[in-house]
């Protein structure tokens, strides 16, 4: 269980090179919101781990929210280009 | 049985995501990027969530497990479509390599496509 | 028609609520009734569904066999993703291509939509009216039609079933 949660945040240090690195602004949102999923998932292993259904309540809402985030950035991007 | 099950599901999905973060790192353009990083971590969650139900079943934790997996095949292609669109009208650049973009092509603007060494990998 | 619109969507939304507290202390379902009422008549003009198709059981039959081909094509997918992040050098022939739909409701262009999104290398980028734009991994042909077969698979029909 400790083993997988570590791959997990392995994975989640992959999404912040690329938040770090990224050359453009969607660059960066898709790798947030990548990251919040994996949050997602180490939340709902803990919540496996040591039996609190709570824990899956932080899951729903991290899920919500980061969806609302990037559909946000995604609206606010798509009225304006480069050459603005 | 089930327990066994559960615990399959659950590693190939932590195996999916980390797939799909490497994917986030090592592919040369947004659009690619955001391909192989939505389907895998798609498919990662959905397997990880449908084992935690699989292995506590219908308790609180295994009904709340369902819920997130709705959310989770909801939030990650309708982000990537509604970002890839905004990317694609603000003129983010595609890969030199790419072969066709009908989407500008359509829309009458310059190409967005790299043309000199950009950044690779 | 308005008033059993609102009783389903008050209905579907009791049982998220149920689905998410998961208690049938008194406190817990009155507030829910409450606030799925409230959500129903607030929200309930601007939802596309109409929840009176819900009841036809043919369209549940194709609801069925929709699932295990969209699971079957998803995990095809992440193979196709796995096997190209992992081989050293990157074998991409990416582009955008655009394809034409004969679903007519919103709603099952967004299924299609999404279904396009996640099966082996295509990411929809946009849609006007029929046409969609799609991102091609790896283009194997520039023609609308031929991409569209290739692209679509079986989803279209199957979705055409489901919803008109």
């Amino acid at each position: 269980m400790t083993i997988l949660i570590v791959v997990l945040v392995l994975g989640a240090f992959f999404c912040l090179y690329r938040v770090l690195r990224g050359p453009s602004i969607p660059d960066r949102a898709i790798a947030v919101d990548i990251m919040a999923v994996i949050f997602t998932c180490i939340t709902a292993l803990m919540a496996l781990r040591y039996r609190l259904a709570y824990l899956l309540d932080i899951s729903i809402a991290l899920a919500v929210i980061s969806f609302v985030a990037t559909l946000a950035l995604a609206k606010y991007l798509s009225g304006r280009s480069l050459d603005d | 049985m089930t327990e066994t099950i559960g615990w399959v599901f659950i590693i190939g999905g932590v195996a999916f995501n980390l797939l799909g973060c490497l994917g986030l790192v090592r592919f040369p353009d947004l659009y690619n990027r955001m391909q192989a990083a939505t389907k895998s971590v798609t498919l990662g969650t959905c397997g990880i969530l449908f084992g935690i139900f699989l292995m506590t079943g219908f308790s609180a934790i295994g009904i709340k497990a369902l819920v997130v997996i709705l959310f989770v095949l909801i939030n990650l292609p309708v982000a990537s479509h509604a970002l890839s669109r905004g990317s694609l009208q603000f003129g983010v650049k595609l890969w030199r390599g790419t072969i066709r973009d009908m989407f500008t092509e359509d829309r009458g603007g310059r190409s967005i496509i790299e043309t000199g060494e950009g950044e690779e990998k | 028609m308005k008033a059993a619109k609102t009783i389903c969507y008050w209905l579907g939304g009791f049982g998220v609520w149920l689905l998410l507290t998961w208690s049938l202390a008194p406190a817990s379902l009155i507030a829910g009734a409450v606030v799925a009422l409230v959500a129903a008549l607030v929200f309930g003009r601007d939802l596309p569904l109409n929840p009176l198709r819900l009841f036809n059981p043919v369209r549940w039959f194709w609801v069925l066999v929709y699932i295990p081909v969209f699971g079957y094509m998803v995990i095809k997918a992440n193979i196709d993703v796995a096997l190209r992040v992992l081989s050293p050098g990157l074998q991409l022939k990416p582009g955008i291509v655009k394809i034409r739909t004969t679903l007519k409701s919103d709603i099952a262009r967004t299924f299609l939509a999404n279904s396009i999104t996640l099966t082996p290398g295509t990411l929809t980028v946009e849609i006007k009216d029929d046409l969609l734009y799609i991102h091609w991994i790896e283009v194997r042909t520039e023609d609308a039609a031929e991409a569209g077969r290739l692209i679509k698979g079986p989803f279209e029909k199957l979705l055409a079933r489901i919803f008109e």
